[in-house]
């Protein structure tokens, strides 16, 4: 059992791929072959793209040969969450009403990823337009843990997650609304970075909830996060709601240690529903950057009880006015047997649409519809504000907060799909994070008794992410976790 | 408390064709999550203003510089049907029910 090409990290990979030691070529064809052995099993993939991604390598190889300095990301191979738009390359959004859809332009953060030498492997599935915690909401069939293939990579992102965890990417891009890319990093033993909201442009994320959507990054380290969040942040007209603020070098400082760094424990997020594996392994790891010279005390966010009723009347508001344009008229799927427009448009929303985007489509329809617009929606938009205060009071006593990512590893697949409720309730430590719009980091800290990774959450202020990265890295460092999941143990 | 939900009217309005069975399965669950979502006007106060977006912006401009617009084919590249390069519909008037 050696590691592979594909298994080494991109910081590695960029040294040895700079230093001559390999080509891009060979990293992705280590790549390929890993989507080869193991993807029928795990399903990380709704799209696999091998002839770009080789095509895209021996350019970057032969303009290597010319000597000219190549980004950290040049040559490394990526995949891409199926809600992030590719020119010409199906963009499902893990829905059927988007099954033959051909993007006529390209998402900003694949962009610019691509632009800097990034090479697609292929799209990752997810559950339908990012709504679910488990990927069984996907139209294409879930995707495996690759810790336990009975068991769900978490959600949304999970073809993301399950993919680098694998090995199948050296890293990936998704997208995190309530804990989207934390939830299934932490569910796969992988880092997970939900950055400031506005910091990545949305531009070709195609939409679940504006106010609330962010794009981030699964990678195996943290370093490769601080990479790959350096690619792709920045101002971008396209996207009204992008932050002009110059990018900072993230890397550097990276080292810094947590000397001194005020740790807040979050109080809230220890309490009844969290597995006491989860609880104690984070409380170990809190203990270690005690040990490494942070001062550590307990944070609260009294408002924390009222997160996840504010997020199910916010998200599937947005949701329902977003997916509205989903009509069978300009694109997508439309339903045979309408008698005038309109009976098609019923029809084709009704074939296309899986379970939970009906839910939440409704449930967003009903919050804003007239007589209940106050009463639902405004009232939690006042609810946002209150979290928002939360966060600004704990950031004043603490430069960091620690939490559980999820309240438990990695459950069976079929265990909670037909309880809404209990799986709306595996966002609860990440959801406001996303009404507050401050950064945050899932970072491997342990596993369970069963062998399943569990995660710990950072959150730092607006812009934060220096600090963030500094605290992940040195805890990672600390804890040295070698994280091979056993799908592995074949290949 | 209850929440009583007219799912016809909804689904009317969200122009969603749902089967009998979804529409029984719907009401029971939107009624318990909106049972949990109530939760938030327990602490919702009037002096409380509301958040649209955490970190807002407001008139937010680009350089006014022309760039070209989508070409006409690959806007109607997706189109389930189309003629004459336009999006091509069932007819607009609606048929009685």
């Amino acid at each position: 059992m050696t590691d592979a090409l594909c298994d080494l990290t991109g910081g590695e990979l960029a040294t040895k791929i700079a230093g001559g030691e390999i080509s891009a070529t060979e990293v992705v064809e280590s790549s390929l072959e890993r989507i080869e052995a193991v993807d029928d099993e795990i399903h990380a993939f709704l799209t696999r793209t091998p002839e770009v991604a080789l095509e895209r390598a021996a350019e970057l190889d032969a303009h290597r040969g010319t000597g000219a300095p190549q980004h950290a990301v040049a040559g490394i191979p990526l995949a891409l969450k199926d809600v992030l738009a590719t020119m010409g390359i199906r963009t499902t959004c893990g829905s059927l009403i988007l099954e033959n859809y051909l993007p006529p332009y390209e998402s900003t953060a694949w962009a610019r990823l691509s632009g800097h030498g990034g090479v697609l492997a292929g799209k990752t599935n997810c559950d339908e337009f990012a709504m679910g915690s488990s990927n069984e909401n996907s139209a294409y069939g879930p995707v495996r843990n690759p810790w336990d293939l009975e068991r769900v990579p978490g959600g949304s992102s999970g073809g993301s997650a399950a993919a680098v965890a694998a090995g199948e990417v050296v890293w990936a891009l998704g997208t995190d609304t309530g804990g989207s890319v934390r939830q299934p990093a932490s569910l796969c033993g992988v880092v997970g970075l939900k950055p400031t909201y506005g910091l990545v442009s949305r531009y070709g994320l195609i939409a679940f909830a504006s106010s609330l959507d962010t794009v981030g990054t699964l990678t195996r380290s943290v370093r490769d996060a601080a990479v790959m969040l350096g690619a792709i942040a920045g101002k971008d007209h396209r996207d009204a709601t992008s932050l002009d603020e110059d990018v900072p070098d993230y890397l550097a400082g990276l080292e810094g240690g947590v000397d001194g760094l005020r740790v807040g424990v979050v109080a809230e997020a220890f309490g009844e529903g969290v597995e006491p594996a989860v609880r104690d392994s984070v409380r170990a790891s809190v203990d270690r950057l005690a040990d490494l010279g942070a001062s550590v005390g307990e944070a609260t966010l009294p408002h924390a009880e009222y997160t996840l009723s504010a997020y199910y009347l916010i998200a599937p508001s947005e949701a329902s006015s977003n997916l509205a344009r989903y009509d069978g008229v300009r694109y997508g799927f439309r339903a045979e047997g309408g008698t005038d427009s309109i009976d098609m448009m019923f029809r084709t929303r009704g074939e296309g649409f899986g379970p939970e985007v009906k839910r939440r489509i409704m449930l967003g329809t009903y919050a804003l519809s007239a007589g209940y617009y106050d009463a639902y929606y405004g009232q939690a938009q006042k609810v946002r504000t209150l979290i928002i205060r939360d966060y600004e009071k704990a950031f004043a006593d603490f430069d960091v907060l620690v939490s559980p990512t999820s309240p438990t590893t990695a459950f069976r697949l079929g265990e909670k799909v037909d309880d809404p409720m209990a799986m709306y309730l595996n966002d609860i430590f990440t959801i406001p994070a996303n009404l507050a719009g401050v950064p945050a980091i899932s970072v491997p800290c342990g596993l369970d008794d069963a062998s399943l990774p569990i995660g710990l959450q950072l959150t730092a202020p607006v812009l934060g992410e220096q600090v963030l990265f500094r605290a992940a890295h040195a805890l990672e460092r600390d804890l040295g976790l070698v994280l091979r999941p056993p799908v592995l143990a074949g290949v | 408390m209850a929440v009583e939900i007219d799912i016809d009217h909804v689904a009317r309005l969200a122009r969603l064709a749902l089967t009998d069975e979804e529409k029984t399965q719907l009401r029971s669950q939107l009624a318990l999550i909106l049972e949990h979502a109530a939760k938030v006007s327990e602490v919702a106060a009037d002096d409380v203003p509301p958040t649209a977006y955490a970190i807002p912006r407001a008139n937010v401009y680009r350089e006014d510089t022309p760039e070209p617009s989508i070409p006409q084919a690959e806007a109607l590249a997706n189109a389930p049907e189309r003629e004459d390069g336009r999006f091509k519909v069932p007819r607009i008037v609606e048929a009685d029910r």
